[in-house]
């Protein structure tokens, strides 16, 4: 509902831009007539919500494709992005988090703490363009954006998705960062792991099981969080690098006030979030026993 | 299990002499107030079998000075010196793989707090498993079975489901049982307990120093039992050290220190005890509970003489405010175990231990001293 109402609230008029300049009054109340948006906007959503729960979110104003198929074809994008920037994110976060939470306030700890402050504080769009400059233009060893899947180019694949993943995982992975620090801190001051100490285990063992492994459960959080935001697109870095995805596919949208695309897509980034919520709940349970019940 | 006559073949020996001996332990910790000398030249010694209870009250540094023996502290701000002998090695100067080996076999320890001592998140047989492996080449299924059987040992009901427990599913009482188990579970020469009963109601207290009293007759453990709660020393000790302000004031017999305390200090601890057989006043009240008026100086800045100075209801000696007093023996035969006391007041009137007297009569269960 929220979704839909929004939407509408977007001034513009999209019969008038689908048309473009040259039109007669015929035709612009045709397709009026076709679209539905004749029609009061009670009635609109509810036949909306109605064709939504049974998979049809309509059809593009803009190319006349069913939006299912536009987010279809989009989503492969969006989805390899999310995992590598994730997978980047948690490379940086995890080592690095735990470094500063294991030597607090020293020189690892400090560094770490401005390249994180860097990593959020940093436009995503500067950073990729830097990228892009030094990688692309001077070196010339990646290619500057773009996207082949990979079942067809494998290297071309790997190589264009570098520097996107970097960007969105380097901002991700600055945020999981300060999360890792903070839970591996905690963990490391409870009661239970003087006692783990006291039972004469090797550090690491004091370290693996009754520091990190207490310490995973705020970190799935973040990562689930993160996780959700990378999936709802990453509309910036998706524009620089011209990487074909839903955040790519949403922005395109509003520009042509193309509804029901614009609608589909806000409605998938919605469930998304519902389903990592729900993903993250029941990692919880496996995780910590406290909550099985 | 390792007998009492058995000579030290294995890693960690187990003779028959003293088990610990602690010679001028010192603990400095850093703190952004400055350097809190919280431990000041601690000596003492814990038997074969034998139970020492250390005795002050809170921040007298008496937590502290054990976990610094099993180098328990953060090192980034514990500074430890002395000697500290487990079984004649110096636990303080050994090297970080070889404490790793004494903690358990060596000694094992019971923290206060039993509802966060033990990780949330694995089971308790885990818990026991893996202390037992660290020391020495256990299959899993072994070590599983001498979990069950630790649990069974400790009063555990039905040890062959709890050991698949979380601590979350375990009552307090049940969970400082398995933090007993684990701290036995290597078959210690010591066993200190923090606190291991302040968080448990007396009737759970009272089992678990049972239990305690039970498994040292059948294994010779020394104990180093900290606490607060001098109805439990009555009960368990057989020698007691009174801490204050990070020092031995006095230290003896329990008979001695709880019947004839000398130290100020003592006497007031023991004054401070509520009297169940105090008469009532003719108006039905019950007079006012005797107090030590004020607070233990702060570790950070110890006053120059006597640290009890400032609160002693009794100094007169000029040396008092400005001289250190040192512990010398003030009681005990030639045959029996010294009594000492760090006080310059050398007034022993047994004032404070009448109401002492009559409180333990009733109260202590074991057989007190030895």
């Amino acid at each position: 509902m929220i979704v839909f109402a929004l939407v509408q609230l977007v001034p513009g008029d999209p019969i008038r831009l689908a048309l473009g300049t040259r039109f007669d009054q015929e035709t612009y109340d045709a397709l009026l007539a076709r679209s539905g948006l004749d029609q009061p906007l009670v009635q609109q959503y509810f036949s909306w919500a109605g064709r939504a729960l049974t998979g049809d979110l309509g059809v593009s104003f803009r190319s006349g494709e069913t939006v299912t198929s536009q987010i279809a074809e989009r989503l492969p994008a969006t989805l390899t992005l999310a995992v590598a920037s994730i997978l980047v994110a948690l490379v940086i976060a995890i080592p690095l988090g735990t470094l500063s939470a294991l030597r607090p306030r020293s020189v690892v700890d400090r560094v770490a703490t401005v390249l994180s402050q860097i990593g959020i504080s940093v436009p995503e769009f500067w950073m990729a363009i830097v990228l892009i400059l030094v990688f692309a233009g001077t070196l010339g060893w990646l290619p500057s954006g773009g996207y082949v899947p990979l079942t067809d180019d494998p290297v071309g694949w790997l190589r264009r998705l570098v520097m996107p993943a970097v960007v969105t995982g380097v901002v991700s992975g600055s945020v999981i960062t300060r999360f890792v620090r903070s839970s591996v801190l905690e963990a490391l001051g409870a009661d239970h792991v003087r006692t783990a100490q006291a039972k004469g285990l090797t550090s690491r063992q004091v370290f693996t099981w009754h520091v990190l492994r207490n310490a995973l459960l705020p970190l799935v959080t973040i990562t689930g969080v993160q996780l959700a935001y990378l999936l709802s697109g990453v509309v910036v870095v998706e524009i620089v690098f011209s990487w074909p995805g839903l955040g790519q596919l949403a922005l395109q949208a509003v520009q042509a006030r193309d509804y029901p695309v614009l609608q589909g897509a806000i409605l998938l980034f919605a469930v998304v979030f519902l389903v990592i919520n729900l993903v993250v709940d029941l990692l919880y349970t496996a995780i910590d026993p406290r909550i099985r019940r | 299990m390792s007998g009492p006559a058995s000579s030290g073949t294995g890693p960690v020996p187990s003779g028959t002499g003293p088990v610990l001996e602690v010679e001028d332990l010192q603990v400095d910790l850093r703190t952004p107030r400055g350097t809190a000398h919280v431990v000041n030249g601690l000596s003492y010694t814990v038997g074969h079998g034998e139970t020492v209870a250390v005795v002050g009250e809170s921040g007298s540094g008496k937590s502290v000075s054990v976990l610094a023996l099993l180098g328990l502290l953060p090192a980034r701000v514990a500074t430890v010196t002395g000697r500290a002998l487990l079984h004649g090695e110096d636990l303080l100067t050994m090297s970080p793989e070889r404490l790793r080996q004494v903690r358990g076999p060596g000694a094992g320890m019971v923290f206060q707090d039993p509802m966060t001592s033990l990780n949330p998140v694995l089971t308790v047989g885990r818990q026991l498993v893996e202390g037992i492996r660290a020391h020495g080449e256990v299959s899993k299924a072994d070590a599983r079975r001498r979990a069950v059987e630790l649990l069974g040992e400790v009063g555990l009901p039905d040890p062959g489901r709890a050991v698949d427990r979380y601590p979350h599913e375990l009552s307090g009482g049940m969970r400082q049982r398995v933090m007993i188990a684990i701290a036995l579970s290597n078959s210690p020469g010591l066993l200190i307990a923090d606190e291991a009963t302040t968080a448990l109601d007396v009737t759970v207290q009272a089992q678990i120093i049972d239990l305690v009293e039970k498994l040292q007759a059948e294994r010779g453990t020394g104990v180093v039992w900290i606490t607060h709660d001098l109805g439990v020393v009555a009960g368990i000790a057989d020698r007691v050290l009174v801490m204050y302000g990070g020092r031995c004031v006095e230290d003896g017999t329990v008979d001695d220190v709880l019947e004839r305390p000398v130290h100020p200090y003592t006497r007031g601890l023991l004054g401070a005890l509520p009297d169940l057989a105090a008469p009532a006043g003719p108006d039905g009240v019950v007079p006012d509970l005797a107090t030590v008026p004020g607070v233990p100086p702060a570790p950070t800045d110890l006053p120059p003489g006597c640290v009890f100075w400032p609160r002693c209801p009794v100094r007169s000696d000029p040396r008092c405010e400005t001289e250190q007093p040192p512990l010398v023996q003030v009681g005990g035969g030639p045959g029996a175990l010294p009594h000492r006391a760090a006080t310059w007041c050398e007034d022993r009137t047994p004032g404070a231990a009448s109401a002492v007297d009559r409180t333990f009569g009733a109260a202590s269960p074991g057989e007190g001293g030895s």
